[in-house]
C-alpha cells in the first residue's frame, strides 16, 4: 500500500510543473493588458505606460518572469495581487473556507439524496419510481445553475420568506473568523441564533451546487448497480437465500460503489466550476467570484496562483479517490 | 481578510456583541468588492464608495447631489491673480479616527495635506487618477506656509484645479498613521485599515461579503452622519439586489437592471430615485481617414442615426438622446444647440453630394457594460441598420476589453468606435479636453479629432477662474463640434436607485458616488 501511495504521489511532480507553466501562460495568452484594463477609457501615455510595465516587471523577457514566479511557488510566496496589494496566499485562504464549506454542504447533499434514489431506481428497474427519477435527474443535470437559483431565490426567499435571499449570516451576527467555517464559527461565537442562521443562508446555495451532482450520482449508481445485479455471484447470492437487503446493500452496492466514487470525485472539477456561478448569484465569500473578478481585471498573480491552488486540491481529491479504490477493492492495490 | 478594529467610542460594537438590526444601521447592497480603501490607488466608483465617501473628507467637496464645490477639510481658499498659485486655509479642530493599533496624538494639520499629495507625485507606484488626471504636471510644489495653511504652486493656470481637489484621489490621509504604520513594517495596513477624517469610521471588512462602519462620533459637520452603523452587504447579482432590497435585507441598492424599474416603481415599500447621470454615450468617427476627414460626411451619417429607437430599445427608456458632448447637468450646457434632425433621405442626398458612393465602414462595439451604453452590441446593430438606409454598408467588430481600449487608439484605426464618459469632477474641461482636445489624439480622443478653433477655446477657457467667462468659451465650443461632427452624439444614461420607504434624505449623486452621510432612517 505504501509503495502505491509513493507512485501516485511522483506522478504530481510533472503535473504540478504543468500546472504551473499552464496557468502562468493561460492569462498571458488571453488577450488584453492589465495596464489597459487600469487605465480605462481615460488612456494613458507612452512614459506611462512604459514606468508601469517596468514596475509590474513585464518589460524583462517572459522566460524570467516564469522563471521568478516558479521559483517564488516553490518557497511557497505566489505573489501579491496587483489590486489588493495582498499576498494572493492569504486571499486564497480568507476565501477558500466559505467555497469549501459550500461545496462539502453540497456533495453530502448530493451522495445523501443521489445513493439511495440510484440503488432504489435500479432495483425497481422499468418502475414508476425509476422512471421517475430518471426523467427528474435528466433536468436536473441540463439546469442552468443562473436559472434555477434565481428561480429558487424567487420563489423560496420572495415569495414564501423560508430563507434569507443571500449572504452567508445574517448581518445582526457580529464575530471573528476562527476556522472560516461559518456553521463551525457560529457556534464558537456562543451568540443565540447564530447557527440557525448560518444553517438558513446555506440551504439554497447548497441545493444550487448539489444539484449537478445529485443527477450525476443518481445515474450513475443506478446503472453501476444494475451491473452489478445481473452478475452471476448476485444470482448465487440470491440462491443462498440471503435477505434482498444484505445482497443489494452489501454484495451489490459495495462492487457499485468503485464508479460512484470516480465520479464523486470528478465532481469536484464541476463543483468548482458551479461555485463560480453559486457564488456570485448568493453573494457567497468564496474562490470562485475572487478568480472571476481577478480575470476580468487581468489580475495575474491572482489567476496564475488561484489555478495552481485549485489544480492542487483537484490533485489531492482524486489521489484520495485513487487511495479509497484501494480500500474498497483489494485487487486495485495490488496492480 | 480580517482586521479587528474595535472602536472606542461605538457604543454598538462591544466586542463580540450583535448589533441591532436595522434599528440606526443602514444597509447597503453595493454590487462588488472594493480593491482596496485608500482610494488614491484606484479607479473605480465602487472603491470609492467603500472608501473615501465614508472613510475621508477632501480640501474642498462636491456638495452631494450637485457638481458644486463647496468648502471641506478646508475652509476657505485663495487663488492668485495670475492664477498660479492655490491657498487653502485648514479648518481646525478636525479630529482623525482611531483603531486597535493608532490612536491619533493631534488634529489634523498641514503635514496631513502635504502627505496626501507627495507621495503621489512619486511615480512609483500605481497613483492611476493621479497620474490620468497630469496632476504631477501641473502641480510644481506643495507648501507649507503655516500649520493651517497649505500653498498649491501650478505651472500654468488651471481652473479645473479646485474641482480636481474634490476628487477621490485627493482625499486626506494621515500623515502619523502612515508613518507609525511604516515604522511597524507593515504599509499595507493603511490600504487595509483605513483612518481618515470622515463621517463613518471603517470597522470590519470581511472579504467579498461585508464591510461595516460605525458612526464618527467627532465628525466635523455638526449633527452628522444620521445613523449609528453603516453596512454594505456586497452583492454583486442586480435580480438578487433586488431580492434583497424588497425582504428589507438591505436599504438602498444601485444599478437596477433596466427591465426591472417599471415592477419597482409599482412595489410596495420602494421608491425609485432617479437622476441623469454625468456621462456621454458617442459614436466617434476617425477623423484623419477618408471619407470621415470630411465634415459634411459625418453629419449625413448624424442624420442617418435614429437616435429615439436607441433609447428605446438599448436603454429601455432610462436614457435621454444627447446632442452635445456634455451632459445637460453640466455648467455650460449649450441648449440653444439644435440636434441634427433624423432624415435618412437628406442624408442619403448629402453623401451623394459629398462624391461618396457604396460606402462601407467597420463600427466597433465595446465588449462590456457600461451606464453610458447598457448594450454597445444591439446599439451597434441598430446603427447597422440605419446607415444601410442610407446605402452604407457596416461590419460590425469587437475585442476583448482591454484589446478594444489599445486598439481604438490608433491613428488608423478603421472605422467608428462607439465608446463614451462618465465626468471625473464635474468640470467641461473634463469632457471636452480630455475627449477632444489635441493633446488627446492616439489616446482618449477617439474620434483622433484635432480642431484649431475648438482648440483654443478650451484652451484659453482653462485659464480663466471666472466660471460665466469660461462657460461663454464652453458654448461656442459646443457649436463647433455641432458643426464639425467628429461624433455622433447618442444618449446619456439615467440613473435608477431603489430605495426603501423609511429612508430619508437620499440623495442620488450626480458623479456617481454612493454616499450616506446625510442619510436617515426614520423609525
Amino acid at each position: 500500500m505504501l509503495r502505491y501511495v509513493l507512485a501516485r504521489l511522483l506522478t504530481f511532480v510533472p503535473t504540478f510543473i504543468g500546472v504551473t507553466l499552464v496557468s502562468f501562460s493561460f492569462i498571458r495568452l488571453l488577450p488584453g493588458d492589465p495596464i489597459i484594463v487600469m487605465a480605462g477609457e481615460r488612456g494613458l501615455t507612452e512614459e506611462r505606460y512604459a514606468e508601469l510595465q517596468q514596475q509590474f516587471g513585464f518589460d524583462r523577457p517572459l522566460w524570467v518572469q516564469f522563471w521568478d514566479y516558479f521559483t517564488g511557488v516553490l518557497q511557497g510566496d505566489l505573489g501579491q495581487s496587483f489590486v489588493t496589494k495582498r499576498p494572493v496566499w492569504d486571499e486564497f485562504f480568507t476565501l477558500f473556507p466559505a467555497t469549501l464549506e459550500l461545496s462539502l454542504c453540497a456533495i453530502i447533499f448530493a451522495i445523501v439524496l443521489g445513493l439511495p434514489a440510484g440503488v432504489i431506481a435500479a432495483v425497481y428497474r422499468g418502475k414508476f419510481f425509476d422512471r421517475a427519477l430518471m426523467s427528474t435527474a435528466l433536468v436536473g443535470y441540463s439546469m442552468p445553475i443562473f436559472w434555477w437559483a434565481l428561480l429558487l431565490i424567487i420563489v423560496v426567499s420572495g415569495n414564501l420568506g423560508w430563507t434569507p435571499v443571500s449572504g452567508r449570516i445574517d448581518l445582526l451576527y457580529f464575530f471573528d473568523d476562527v476556522t472560516g467555517f461559518m456553521l463551525i464559527d457560529s457556534l464558537l461565537s456562543g451568540q443565540e441564533g447564530a447557527f440557525t442562521s448560518a444553517v438558513r443562508h446555506l440551504i439554497l446555495p447548497t441545493i444550487v451546487l448539489g444539484t449537478i451532482p445529485l443527477a450525476v450520482i443518481a445515474r450513475q449508481t443506478r446503472s453501476a448497480m444494475l451491473e452489478v445485479l445481473s452478475e452471476d455471484y448476485i444470482r448465487t447470492a440470491r440462491a443462498k437465500g440471503l435477505r434482498p437487503s444484505r445482497v443489494n446493500g452489501l454484495h451489490a452496492l459495495r462492487n457499485a460503489m468503485i464508479p460512484v466514487i470516480t465520479v464523486i470525485g470528478l465532481s469536484v472539477g464541476t463543483l468548482m466550476a458551479g461555485a463560480i456561478l453559486t457564488e456570485t448569484i448568493f453573494s457567497w465569500p468564496g474562490i470562485g467570484k475572487w478568480m472571476v473578478d481577478s480575470i476580468f481585471r487581468r489580475d495575474y498573480p491572482v489567476v496564475q496562483g488561484g489555478l495552481l491552488l485549485i489544480a492542487v486540491i483537484v490533485m489531492i481529491v482524486n489521489l484520495t479517490v485513487d487511495l479509497l479504490y484501494g480500500l474498497i477493492n483489494p485487487k486495485i492495490r495490488k496492480r | 481578510m480580517k482586521i479587528r478594529n474595535m472602536l472606542a467610542g461605538a457604543s454598538l460594537l462591544a466586542a463580540g456583541a450583535a448589533m441591532p438590526a436595522f434599528a440606526q444601521t443602514l444597509v447597503y447592497c453595493s454590487e462588488g468588492s472594493p480593491e482596496g480603501f485608500d482610494p488614491a490607488l484606484y479607479t473605480s466608483g465602487t472603491t470609492f464608495d467603500a472608501s473615501s465617501h465614508p472613510i475621508y473628507n477632501r480640501l474642498v467637496e462636491f456638495k452631494t447631489g450637485t457638481t458644486e464645490v463647496v468648502p471641506g477639510l478646508a475652509e476657505s481658499w485663495e487663488v492668485s491673480e495670475d492664477g498660479m498659485q492655490v491657498t487653502f486655509n485648514l479648518r481646525p479642530g478636525v479630529k482623525f479616527h482611531s483603531n486597535d493599533m493608532f490612536t491619533p496624538s493631534r488634529d489634523l494639520n498641514a503635514d496631513d495635506v502635504i502627505h496626501s499629495f507627495e507621495r503621489q507625485m512619486n511615480t512609483e507606484g500605481s497613483w492611476e487618477y493621479f497620474q490620468g488626471m497630469s496632476m504631477p504636471d501641473l502641480i510644481e510644489s506643495i507648501e507649507k506656509v503655516d500649520d493651517m495653511t497649505v500653498q498649491f504652486n501650478l505651472t500654468r493656470p488651471e481652473a479645473p484645479f479646485i474641482a480636481n481637489m474634490a476628487m477621490d484621489f485627493a482625499s486626506i490621509v494621515s500623515k502619523e498613521y502612515h508613518d507609525a504604520m511604516a515604522e511597524a513594517g507593515t504599509p499595507e495596513m493603511v490600504n487595509q485599515a483605513p483612518i481618515g477624517t470622515g463621517p463613518f469610521q471603517f470597522v470590519d471588512y470581511q472579504a467579498d461579503a461585508v464591510i461595516r462602519y460605525a458612526a464618527n462620533e467627532d465628525y466635523w459637520k455638526e449633527g452628522l452622519p444620521k445613523v449609528d452603523n453603516l453596512v454594505f452587504a456586497i452583492t454583486p447579482d442586480a435580480s438578487v439586489r433586488y431580492q434583497r432590497l424588497q425582504a428589507g435585507e438591505c436599504h438602498v441598492m444601485p444599478y437596477p437592471n433596466p427591465a426591472d424599474i417599471e415592477a419597482m416603481k409599482e412595489a410596495e415599500g420602494i421608491e425609485v430615485l432617479e437622476q441623469e447621470g454625468l456621462n456621454v454615450g458617442y459614436l466617434a468617427y476617425n477623423t484623419t481617414m477618408e471619407p470621415f476627414d470630411n465634415p459634411e460626411v459625418r453629419r449625413a451619417l448624424n442624420m442617418a442615426i435614429d437616435k429615439d429607437a436607441i433609447i428605446d430599445v438599448v436603454f429601455q427608456g432610462s436614457g435621454q438622446v444627447a446632442k452635445n458632448p456634455i451632459p445637460p447637468t453640466m455648467w455650460s450646457y449649450n441648449d440653444d444647440i439644435e440636434d441634427d434632425p433624423y432624415d435618412p433621405e437628406a442624408a442619403r442626398q448629402m453623401l451623394a453630394d459629398a462624391g461618396v458612393e457604396d460606402l462601407s465602414m467597420k463600427i466597433w462595439a465595446m465588449p462590456v457594460q457600461r451606464p453610458y451604453n447598457p448594450n454597445a452590441r444591439r446599439m451597434a446593430e441598430l446603427i447597422q441598420e440605419d446607415f444601410s438606409e442610407v446605402g452604407v454598408d457596416v461590419e460590425i467588430v469587437s475585442y476583448e476589453w482591454g484589446e478594444y481600449l489599445d486598439r481604438s487608439r490608433a491613428i488608423d484605426r478603421d472605422g467608428a468606435i462607439l465608446l463614451g464618459w462618465t465626468g471625473d469632477n464635474g468640470d467641461p474641461d473634463n469632457f471636452l479636453a480630455v475627449l477632444l482636445g489635441c493633446d488627446g489624439v492616439e489616446n482618449s480622443n477617439r474620434a483622433q479629432w484635432c480642431h484649431e478653433p475648438f482648440e483654443e477655446l478650451i484652451q484659453e477657457a482653462k485659464t480663466l477662474s471666472d466660471q460665466e467667462e469660461r462657460a461663454e468659451l464652453y458654448r461656442e465650443a459646443q457649436e463647433i463640434f455641432k458643426e464639425q461632427a467628429p461624433w455622433a452624439t447618442i444618449a446619456h444614461s439615467v440613473v435608477f436607485m431603489p430605495v426603501r420607504e423609511e429612508v430619508e434624505g437620499y440623495v442620488v449623486h450626480p458623479l456617481g458616488g454612493h454616499i450616506f452621510t446625510e442619510v436617515g432612517l426614520s423609525e
